[in-house]
């Protein structure tokens, strides 16, 4: 996701500098209105994803029309400058008043006090927080159990595949629904990746004279080692072994020591010197989403925030189609869950203004605006069905996402503490494990030096 | 700036009595870039070193921790890998493109007037960091780059350029020499132009060879240039960041996890702005002490050129 992220900031970049247009000139229609009107406050929104701006945009002039009172200037700012943007606005005291957040961010501001928490306008307003779809309302809860953020969106995880490459290979998207995993041989997930891996003379990975130092297309690719999360790359195994990073959300003591996840990144790696997957110098490039278009890979597990970008690359020699992730020892098929929500700052001048209009941005009303424009899946379980419909309408089944969410098959992201210190702990040692430098092993050490964070 | 260290031409006392009548309009003229400086440097790097002696997120009050930051770093793996693979880096870059630069520039000092030629050599230097990174990166990607496809071709291995620790940082180094080839030729180029043409006549004349001439005159006369080129380049490498952040982003396990890299890391991603700060005053320090010591070693100020 690194390397993606770069690419959509360059193009958040040049899209921002039009959105800037666009919105100077909507900030003049809206100071001609006001001459008739009174008293206007302006609500300033901050978000990073260049893809969502026109249906948040939409909201936001909703939103306007039915509070008169209220105008919305949204900014939109690529994912690496926004944290900078966020973090500095609050040391300088000119920061939005509201803006999207993100999990692996939040905490910090929140244990610092610079968020505002939401429960006494949440009681005031009678809010019904049961609309929104299982498990994200605790995303935005303090350790003390203060709700800070009204869910907007979620994303699970699934496997991309090339269903040109599949058929060709005797297998039906039946098949690739339905496959299993174990850590011990991999089960048919591992058969099914053996079988699609071909070497450039056209052997298959599970054929006799198989080349696994010429590989022409790899069966599963690797996105980098997952470090400390693992949220496309391994959680999903993990979970179905009832494993996660830590017991409970804001815990105190990582389970990275834990023989269950030894034993599912050995059986990880194992398929690299199998040859069935890059190696950890050979993944490193360019995306994994444009590896697959390209036909080096014929399978990814990745998450539903790409479904756009993966369908929307589909030529003459490039199917996309999506599947669920393999049924565990467990008989589940698993996915991370996350979510984003947005935070009122702490020091805006007009908190209850703020609110407004985060209230409306956790409504059913404008997610169902969001489902619409089908580029994310809305918190509102409502407007999610409508987000299925409208990317059905675009010719993609995204079943394989949604189905984790209506069959309670979830691990939320970890939400802890000393996150950032815990990526750098667990980066390294996973990037060595993945590139053969170190074994399983090291991972004891490593988890007690995370968990020496928190003593 | 390249005047400064080039020009040690000695100046008398001037009197005192004009000295104080100049004092006021001295003063109005060099306000502005007084307070630019004061205001981007001096007072950021004030304020640096106290926030190195205190325990600060950004989003609460600094709390003074005395020399606790300097005590972990120094037990700190991380910041010594960085500091192994920083110098891996500036030799190899270094190395590498003073040595090139240095051809270059003489060949086109000796062998072209062609503004053309010269300005070819330029244009690297004239595309954005970050793109030469980009397009590099996407160059020597394993699967799909075109350089390992070229590899492949000729019957030899794969490489993973951006992917296996043992070359990272090495390619990281040539494609910043890539970039920065044109512009450190120039400026050598730029010193050769100022060596007389008569002291080459004489050689010609003495019937010294090329080899002979680029040994006993270019050399010893460029050595002015020359230090302050190295003076400049070395520090400006020990701040490798860009590259590093648009491709590897400090991985494969660290290899190309850089100072400066590790200095944004801590502050900007783990908001350990104190501990960064310590990291920064010790980067300064390193970089001050090898400034000085090139100086000295290579009399940055005396000219052979005594006439």
């Amino acid at each position: 996701m690194k390397k993606s992220i770069i690419l959509s900031t360059t193009l958040a970049l040049a899209v921002g500098a039009l959105a800037g247009c666009s919105s100077g000139g909507s900030d003049d229609g809206s100071s001609s209105g006001t001459d008739g009107g009174g008293d206007v406050t302006t609500i300033s929104y901050g978000l990073w994803d260049s893809n969502q701006l026109p249906a948040y945009q939409q909201c936001a002039d909703d939103f306007a029309a039915a509070n008169p009172q209220y105008v919305v200037d949204i900014e939109q700012i690529g994912w690496d400058d926004y944290w900078s943007k966020i973090t500095t606005g609050f040391v300088s005291g000119e920061n939005y008043d509201v803006f999207t957040s993100h999990v692996a961010y939040y905490p910090e501001f929140q244990k610092n006090g610079q968020v505002l928490a939401l429960d006494e306008y949440i009681e005031r307003d009678g809010l019904d927080m049961s609309i929104y779809q299982d498990g994200l309302v605790e995303l935005w809860q303090s350790p003390e159990g203060e709700q800070y953020g009204l869910p907007k969106d979620f994303d699970t995880i699934s496997l991309f595949y090339n269903e040109q490459m599949t058929e060709a290979a005797g297998y039906t998207a039946e098949d690739v629904q339905n496959l299993t995993w174990n850590p011990e041989d991999g089960g048919t997930y591992e058969e099914f990746i053996a079988h699609m891996t071909i070497d450039t003379n056209g052997v298959r990975g599970d054929e006799d004279g198989f080349d696994k130092t010429s590989v022409e297309t790899y069966g599963l690719w690797m996105e980098g080692s997952g470090g400390a999360d693992g949220q496309t790359q391994w959680t999903f195994l993990t979970a179905s072994l009832g494993w996660a990073q830590t017991d409970e959300a804001w815990g105190t003591t990582y389970n990275y020591d834990d023989p269950a996840f030894a034993d599912t990144i050995d059986w990880w790696y194992s398929l690299v010197e199998k040859g069935y997957m890059p190696t950890f110098a050979a993944q490193e490039g360019i995306s994994w989403a444009d590896q697959l278009i390209a036909g080096k890979a014929a399978m990814v597990p990745n998450g539903s925030w790409m479904t756009g970008y993966v369908f929307g690359a589909a030529s003459d020699t490039f199917t996309p189609a999506v599947a669920a992730t393999p049924v565990g020892p467990d008989g589940a098929s698993w996915s991370m869950l996350n979510g984003l929500a947005d935070n009122i700052v702490a020091g805006t001048d007009n908190p209850d203004a703020a609110w407004e209009w985060v209230k409306y941005l956790g409504s059913a009303e404008c997610q169902d605006v969001v489902a619409e424009s089908a580029v994310v899946f809305p918190a509102v379980k409502t407007s999610t069905e409508k987000a299925i419909a409208a990317f059905e309408a675009k010719g993609v089944d995204v079943n394989a996402f949604t189905g984790h969410v209506e069959d309670g098959t979830t691990v939320l992201y970890p939400i802890t503490d000393f996150k950032s210190d815990v990526n750098a702990i667990m980066t390294p040692v996973m990037e060595a494990i993945m590139s053969g430098a170190a074994g399983t092993d090291t991972l004891v050490d490593a988890n007690a030096s995370v968990n020496a964070l928190f003593e | 700036m390249a005047t400064m260290p080039l020009t040690g031409t000695p100046r008398r006392k001037a009197k005192v009595s004009r000295k104080r009548g100049q004092l006021v309009p001295a003063l109005l003229f060099l306000l502005p870039a007084l307070l630019g400086f004061i205001a981007f440097f001096a007072w950021p790097a004030v304020r640096g070193i106290y926030l190195s002696f205190t325990d600060y997120n950004l989003l609460s009050d600094p709390e003074w921790v005395g020399l606790e930051n300097y005590q972990s770093i120094g037990s700190d793996p991380v910041f010594w890998r960085s500091m192994v693979v920083t110098l891996q880096y500036v030799l190899i870059n270094i190395v590498v493109q003073t040595i090139a630069a240095l051809g270059l520039a003489v060949l086109l000092h000796r062998f072209t007037k062609s503004m053309v030629i010269r300005g070819v050599v330029m244009l690297p230097y004239l595309i954005a960091n970050v793109i030469v990174a980009l397009v590099w990166y996407w160059l020597a990607d394993y699967n799909l780059g075109l350089i390992n496809s070229a590899l492949d071709a000729i019957g030899l291995d794969r490489i993973g350029f951006f992917g296996d620790q043992q070359y990272a940082m090495t390619t990281i180094a040539l494609v910043n020499v890539w970039r920065h080839l044109g512009y450190t030729t120039l400026l050598i180029f730029a010193g050769l132009q100022a060596i007389p043409g008569d002291v080459y006549e004489a050689a010609a004349v003495d019937g010294a060879g090329e080899w002979r001439v680029f040994r006993s005159i270019t050399m010893p006369l460029l050595r002015p240039v020359l230090a302050f080129v190295l003076v400049v380049t070395v520090v400006g490498s020990f701040q490798i960041f860009d590259t590093i952040a648009v491709t590897t982003q400090g991985g494969p396990v660290d290899a190309t996890n850089a100072i400066t890299y590790y200095i944004y890391d801590r502050a900007f991603t783990r908001f350990d702005f104190g501990y960064a700060s310590a990291l920064s005053v010790i980067l300064m320090i390193i970089l001050a002490v090898i400034a000085l010591v090139q100086m000295r070693v290579l009399r940055a100020n005396q000219s052979d050129l005594e006439r």
